[in-house]
């Protein structure tokens, strides 16, 4: 029996560490992982937690990212609860198994420190990662500081898990910016959390020799459309099972998360949408303008997938003018946020000036005047009624201006 | 324990978890020898497959040939698929959560058996990296290998299991080629090099020898590779009733040797003796030319401008067969 971690009511933690913790909580049966800078210190305290008695399932170092994920999915279907951790190449590696997770319906959660994708190769925070995940038909969740990273850790199990969703669930931190950045964090003890999270349901275990099970099978034009289509539709609908756990937690911690993280935008004017530690930096820009008379507001992405539709909408629905803000690279269009977005105003009949920004890749710094000036330009858009700068902005980089459209 | 087998008939009466009535090509020796590896043992066995002709033509939805629990991810990852289900056996039997009929046998002391199945691209290309990490962390399972020395399952591309001279998709013998450049990878050495306890070559024509082997396999502690002869009717292009005949000339050719490689190893992988058996050793080794001549993969090699790769075949298979007779007579 796993012995008990004794903790302070507050603790100083990095993300990273923050997630070693709900890791170490949500006991887990089986992790298969590969370290991978920037989250390797969930990887290595994981281990260490183990080394120490702390920890009852088993732990696979495993020789790769695919094979961890791999793992994880087999694990998963022999009746586990299983997660792992990764960044930036390591999460690129998993890809073709990220794909057979969410297939193959395993419950796998996954915590990513987001970092920019090589070439150049680069160890920083971005969102690379997690955009080349986008459609794989998982969950995400988003945190912005250590203590989201562990509480969304703790509620994605929790989300995946259940009966009516059975869907692998990924929770992004930024690297380095806040999987290395300390801050007070206010753990569950171990035994609360444990009661949180749960008992794991297995389905269809293959351990169960009394009723053998065929996981992972072969279905072509006559019966693929009919699985993905089943897969999407369940994605679409944990939507509810996303906002019962987010309240229960709420019941618990009286921390409250929404599936979009609203910052004054009930008057809002003008609004800035991101996700990650850039949510918080725009809260200060936009407090900024606001002492000026300017009605900014932030609208911060808390879940990703599935994507929050009619929550989008609603917050942003009387906005003037939207920066969009994507933090990897666009690769010949505009950056995902900026078509998610145009996409859910023009469906639901409105037509704000809405504006894509590219900024912070690599881990480039992104500074409050970066985000007052982009403000400036949605208030001058806002006032006049009119676009007057172009589609897609880069903000931050060395050189002559770039922008398209 | 293990099973006492003692004819053909006993073995083709035994409890059956692989049905036979799947898409695979008429003559396939990968269904013999899946039937009989599964059939080697009464205890429960708990299968994973790469991808590759097994995979797709046993389990197309919403059909199954599997009466036992089965697991295909991806191509590459049957290895670490079949050790994260073992690991998963061993922590839920620790903590006490194992389903209820697998706890009732374990607590009768009998483990559930976990086999892994692949192709020679599954297994000796794209999936080695798995293979051998899974090897190297000591998992308990047996990896059995379905060896047709081509990519069968996507047209019959070279693989680095294919003999030199065999004419393949991506290895096509032509005007000025004579088909692949390059000998096959020697992957039942570079398994037992892993530290395995016991690595061993079969051949589904030669069964009691496949059984022997893969019981031995079962009962050994740690990673357990079996490279299988799967002649392959299609690739190979013989005639599909000729599987068998074309198999027993390529162990009495000695182009297949049945041999066997035992590691006396502690659960650390520290090595203390290693020992290799010849299990077979053809009454009349018959020359290669025999085996290449029952396969039209090989008939261009009989043209005169081709003849001398016929000559570093055979010189290959004696340098080799040499080899093992030496390194059985040291025990090493």
């Amino acid at each position: 029996m796993a012995k008990k971690y004794e903790l302070n009511e507050i603790e100083v933690w990095d993300g990273n560490t923050a997630v070693s913790h709900a890791l170490r909580q949500a006991r887990i049966d089986v992790v298969a992982a590969y370290p991978i800078t920037p989250s390797t210190p969930i990887v290595q305290n994981y281990s260490k937690f183990l080394a120490d008695g702390y920890i009852d399932g088993e732990f696979i170092m495993v020789e790769s990212e695919h094979s961890a994920m791999s793992g994880c999915v087999a694990a998963g279907a022999a009746g586990a609860r299983t997660a792992t951790a990764t960044s930036s190449q390591g999460f690129a590696l998993m890809v073709e198994v990220l794909y057979q997770a969410s297939g193959m319906r395993i419950p796998v959660v996954l915590t990513v420190a987001d970092r920019a994708l090589a070439a150049p190769l680069n160890v920083n925070g971005d969102h690379s990662d997690m955009y080349l995940g986008r459609d794989a038909g998982w969950i995400n969740l988003c945190a912005y500081n250590p203590q989201e990273a562990y509480d969304l850790t703790l509620m994605a199990f929790k989300i995946a898990e259940d009966l009516d969703v059975r869907l692998p669930a990924m929770v992004h931190q930024d690297g380095f910016i806040c999987s290395h950045t300390a801050q007070n964090v206010r753990p569950l003890s171990d035994a609360e959390a444990a009661k949180f999270v749960g008992e794991y349901k297995p389905v269809n275990s293959m351990l169960d020799i009394s009723n053998p099970v065929t996981h992972g099978v072969q279905t072509e034009e006559d019966w693929h459309f009919e699985h993905k289509a089943r897969q999407h539709n369940d994605l679409m609908n944990s939507k509810n099972v996303i906002k019962r756990v987010f309240d229960e937690f709420k019941t618990l911690t009286n921390r409250e998360y929404n599936l979009v993280d609203n910052y004054k935008l009930e008057d809002a004017d003008i609004a800035i949408v991101a996700i990650g530690t850039t949510v918080e930096s725009a809260r200060i820009a936009a407090d900024k303008l606001r002492d000026e008379g300017i009605k900014a507001g932030v609208l911060g992405i808390r879940v990703l997938r599935p994507f929050p539709f009619e929550e989008i909408v609603n917050a942003l629905s009387n906005v003037k003018a939207i920066a969009t803000m994507d933090r990897s690279a666009p690769g010949g269009t505009f950056g995902m946020l900026f078509n998610e977005i145009s996409g859910a105003m023009i469906g639901s009949g409105k037509s704000p000036i809405i504006l894509n920004y590219i900024y912070g890749l690599g881990g480039r710094d992104t500074t409050i005047e970066q985000l007052i000036e982009i403000y400036r330009q949605l208030d001058d858009c806002a006032r006049s009624n009119q676009r007057k700068y172009p589609l897609q902005q880069f903000i931050g980089l060395r050189g002559p201006k770039l922008s398209f459209f | 324990m293990t099973k006492k087998i003692r004819n053909l008939k006993e073995l083709s009466l035994s409890n059956d978890r692989y049905e036979g009535a799947n898409l695979m090509c008429p003559g396939c020796a990968h269904n013999i020898i899946v039937r009989e590896v599964l059939n080697a043992t009464d205890d429960p066995v708990v299968v994973a497959n790469a991808t590759g002709c097994l995979e797709v033509c046993t389990a197309v939805y919403p059909k199954t040939s599997w009466d036992t629990s089965w697991i295909h991810i991806g191509f590459e990852n049957a290895a670490v698929a079949i050790a994260a289900v073992q690991t998963t056996y061993e922590t839920l039997k620790k903590q006490g959560r194992l389903p209820k009929a697998a706890q009732k046998l374990a607590d009768e002391g009998r483990d559930i058996k976990f086999v892994a199945f692949g192709g020679d691209g599954g297994t000796y290309d794209i999936g080695f990296q798995s293979l051998s990490g899974a090897f190297e962390r000591g998992h308990n399972f047996m990896y059995v290998c379905l060896d047709n020395e081509v990519y069968a399952n996507t047209g019959g591309q070279r693989s680095s299991s294919t003999p030199i001279g065999a004419s393949t998709t991506t290895s096509p013998a032509g005007a000025v080629s004579y088909g692949e450049k390059m000998m096959k990878k020697s992957i039942v050495e570079i398994m037992a090099d892993h530290g395995a306890p016991y690595v061993a070559q079969v051949s589904p024509s030669k069964w009691k020898d496949m059984i022997k082997k893969v019981q031995k396999g079962y009962e050994a502690k740690g990673p357990v590779f079996i490279n299988a002869m799967s002649a392959c009717t299609t690739e190979w292009r013989f005639a599909s009733e000729d599987t068998i005949a074309v198999s027993d000339l390529g162990v009495d050719s000695c182009m297949w040797p049945l041999y066997e490689i035992i590691n006396e190893r502690d659960e650390h992988g520290i090595i203390y003796r290693t020992k290799l058996n010849i299990t077979y050793r053809p009454k009349n080794k018959i020359p290669v030319e025999e085996y290449l001549a029952a396969q039209p993969r090989f008939k261009h090699l009989f043209k005169p401008e081709n003849r001398h790769i016929i000559d570093l075949l055979q010189k290959a298979v004696d340098i080799r067969w040499e080899n093992l007779q030496r390194r059985e007579e040291a025990g090493v």
